[in-house]
């Protein structure tokens, strides 16, 4: 279980959260919607690390994750998709799923898991050999999310993984989404596309300019009035 | 793929072995040019520094220009350590009880004879590895923090602080100070049985370090270089920790630096702070570019043709040469026109391609222009060029014009923009050797 208690980050000079609290139960998929700049990518980055907090607590299974560096944090079990598919692009697809496991020293396990990502995405497997980069959108996104899981994660964090992609793609990765997370993973997902987002999780909050205004099911979020308005476009007739 | 890797181990050791035994004849038999001995022996010597620099500026994307400075390190650490006893006083002359008062190759070999030359030597060179390694580490807990070009900078000064640190005059009683450091233990000590070793030790050496490279490159930790090389971030969110990464890839590059400035040593039998310039880094810097930024075999083939240009095929421009008779005054004009014609066509070839794939986008108006008036000039060269040879041609003077000292370095730096123009990510790019008979394979 990941808790976040009042969390307060500055980034680049500008309060990005302003006292954050959230939950994260195991086995769930939890998503965090909200626009542009709300401080979703931000919430990420400090739990992985790669930001520091200002003030605040986040405890990972009764460890405290403030102040640890990256790479500690990522083997404890946390596992991320930075936004906008960040693959190695010079690399194959196969090296690029590597160096997801790069914590991992079990050889045995990495092939398995090599295996069951393969499962998932079969397309990745046609094409070990080609280089990451000249993969399309769809298929980088892919990499990515197998990427993180060749880490064999508890927890995963998804930042935005639809940005740019065709609504048939997105379909795709949501549905991918949920296998995962019924094969034992807790996700947190971060998504502009609260459509899908709501459609996916069993929780959610709603994020704007740094303060958690909202918080429900996903049931219940996609049929509030309020967020209808402002994040699904649908108007009161 | 696994199942290929075996075979394709005992190719490149049997092709390595091969090329040892040619290197061998060429070294013990007479009338081989000595110019191709002595490009053979720096070429395979630049061969590891650039490979070295690859692993940092090719493989880490750290673009770091202090390869001179670690090169200096080894080199002198391995001359301190192998000047033997009774030559100290005569190297280091200006300094009385300089030098060390001992000599590892030396003890060595008076106890084992040529194998323990040889043990002491390896022992040397790896201990310069060690120190330009312990000094890279050093440096590199503050350097690294910086990035590209500020990264360069630092690393450029911190090799001319090197250069003057060493030549200072109270550290003369163990550097000699900016004196020349010489009677060392060095390649031409080696023989076997009868057989000159001059040539092959440089390969071997330099073989096996590239080897080592190789293998590193291919690790876990190879591929953790290349994935911060191309995106830091990601790298970081997948537990890549990027200070220790990169201080890594800065340390086993300068070793192998400091292994191959030690071999320069070896090689010129004599080593003097003086020649470890930005110049010298900048040469270097120009074979991993010339080779593909990222290609171990593209730096390799680019030190042999750089080396070989510089100091032997181009040899020529730099004499005033006067020809025997018409017939050969004929011929030189002829090869000289046949030149700039093909290379004033290629430019113009090369424009307008480019005029015809490029896209319709903002400002294409005047990157047009551009690319015309570089057309024009290159015609204009060109015409000025072939006139002056045409004139050449019918004066009766039967010197050759523009052939003096220094024309070389202008030649060279036509040749350097030409390939930078027409292979602009090297001659290999990424690929490797192997990668093109894959390709070619496939294609039959």
């Amino acid at each position: 279980m990941l808790k976040i208690e009042n969390l307060h980050v500055s980034y680049g000079g500008i309060r990005a959260l302003r006292g954050i609290s959230l939950e994260v139960p195991d086995g769930k998929i939890v998503t965090l919607i909200g626009a542009n700049g709300a401080g979703k990518s931000t919430m990420l980055r400090t739990i992985t690390g790669l930001v520091k907090a200002e003030s605040g607590s986040i405890r990972w299974n009764d460890h405290e994750l403030l102040g640890q560096p990256t790479d500690r944090i990522i083997g404890t079990g946390i596992a991320m998709c930075p936004e906008g598919r960040r693959v190695f692009a010079d690399l194959t697809v196969l090296e690029n799923l590597k160096i997801g496991a790069y914590l991992r020293k079990d050889r045995a396990g990495i092939q398995e898991d090599l295996q069951s990502v393969y499962d998932l995405f079969p397309r990745l497997k046609e094409r070990v050999w080609q280089m990451a980069g000249t993969l399309s959108g769809g298929e980088q996104q892919m990499l990515t999310v197998g990427r993180a899981l060749m880490s064999r994660p508890q927890l995963l964090l998804l930042d935005e993984p639809s940005l740019g992609l065709a609504p048939l793609v997105v379909q795709d990765i949501f549905s991918i989404i949920k296998k995962i997370n019924k094969q034992g993973t807790t996700l947190l997902l971060i998504e502009q596309n609260a459509n899908m987002a709501l459609r996916t999780a069993d929780l959610a909050y709603v994020l704007e300019t740094g303060n958690i205004t909202m918080f429900g099911t996903g049931a219940d979020l996609l049929a509030d009035e309020k967020v209808k308005e402002a994040y699904l476009g649908k108007h009161k007739n | 793929m696994k199942r290929n890797r075996i075979p394709q181990f005992f190719i490149i050791v049997g092709a390595f072995l091969l090329l040892l035994a040619v290197v061998l004849m060429l070294d013990n038999v007479p009338g081989v040019p000595v110019m191709l001995l002595i490009v053979l022996r720096k070429g395979a010597i630049y061969a590891l520094v650039a490979v070295s620099m690859n692993i940092l500026n090719g493989f880490t994307g750290l673009f770091s220009l202090g390869q001179a400075g670690f090169m200096l390190l080894g080199a002198y650490t391995y001359a301190i350590l192998t000047v033997p006893v009774e030559n100290q006083a005569l190297v280091y002359q200006r300094y009385p009880n300089g030098g060390i008062g001992f000599s590892v190759t030396e003890s060595l070999g008076r106890v084992l004879g040529q194998p323990g030359l040889l043990l002491g030597v390896i022992i040397c060179l790896i201990l310069g590895g060690i120190v330009a390694g312990v000094f890279a580490y050093l440096i590199g807990l503050p350097v690294l923090r910086l990035k590209s070009d500020y990264l360069a900078i630092a690393t450029l000064g911190f090799a001319e602080i090197i250069r003057a640190v060493v030549q200072y005059e109270k550290l003369g009683p163990i550097t000699n100070g900016s004196n020349l450091l010489s009677n060392f233990t060095n390649f031409s000590n080696f023989h076997l049985g009868s057989l000159k070793l001059d040539t092959v030790m440089p390969f071997v050496f330099a073989g096996v370090c590239i080897w080592v490279i190789t293998l590193i490159i291919n690790s876990t930790y190879g591929r953790a270089f290349k994935a911060i090389r191309d995106d830091e971030v990601a790298a970081e969110a997948m537990g890549i920790n990027l200070a220790n990464h990169k201080r890594m890839s800065f340390i086993i590059s300068s070793f192998f630096a400091g292994i191959s400035g030690a071999m320069l040593a070896m090689y010129q039998a004599s080593v003097q702070a003086t020649i470890f310039k930005a110049a010298m880094t900048y040469e270097i810097l120009l074979i991993v570019v010339l080779g593909g930024i990222g290609s171990i075999s593209g730096s390799i083939i680019a030190a042999f043709l750089f080396v070989g240009s510089s100091e032997w095929w181009l040899r020529f421009l730099d004499n005033t040469t006067v020809l025997p008779n018409f017939n050969a005054k004929l011929l030189f004009a002829i090869i000289f026109a046949a030149i700039v014609v093909s290379i004033v066509f290629l430019v113009v070839y090369r424009q307008n391609k480019a005029q015809k794939s490029r896209p319709e986008a903002v400002g294409r108006g005047r990157k047009i222009l551009s690319l015309k008036l570089s057309g024009v000039i290159t015609l204009v060269v060109g015409t000025l060029l072939l006139l002056g040879d045409l004139r050449f041609l019918i004066s009766p003077d039967l010197q050759v014009p523009l052939l003096r000292s220094g024309f070389r370095m202008v030649v060279f730096s036509i040749i350097v923009m030409i390939v930078v123009l027409f292979f602009s990510r090297g001659l290999m790019g990424d690929r490797e050797l192997p990668d093109l008979f894959r390709t070619r394979h496939k294609r039959l």
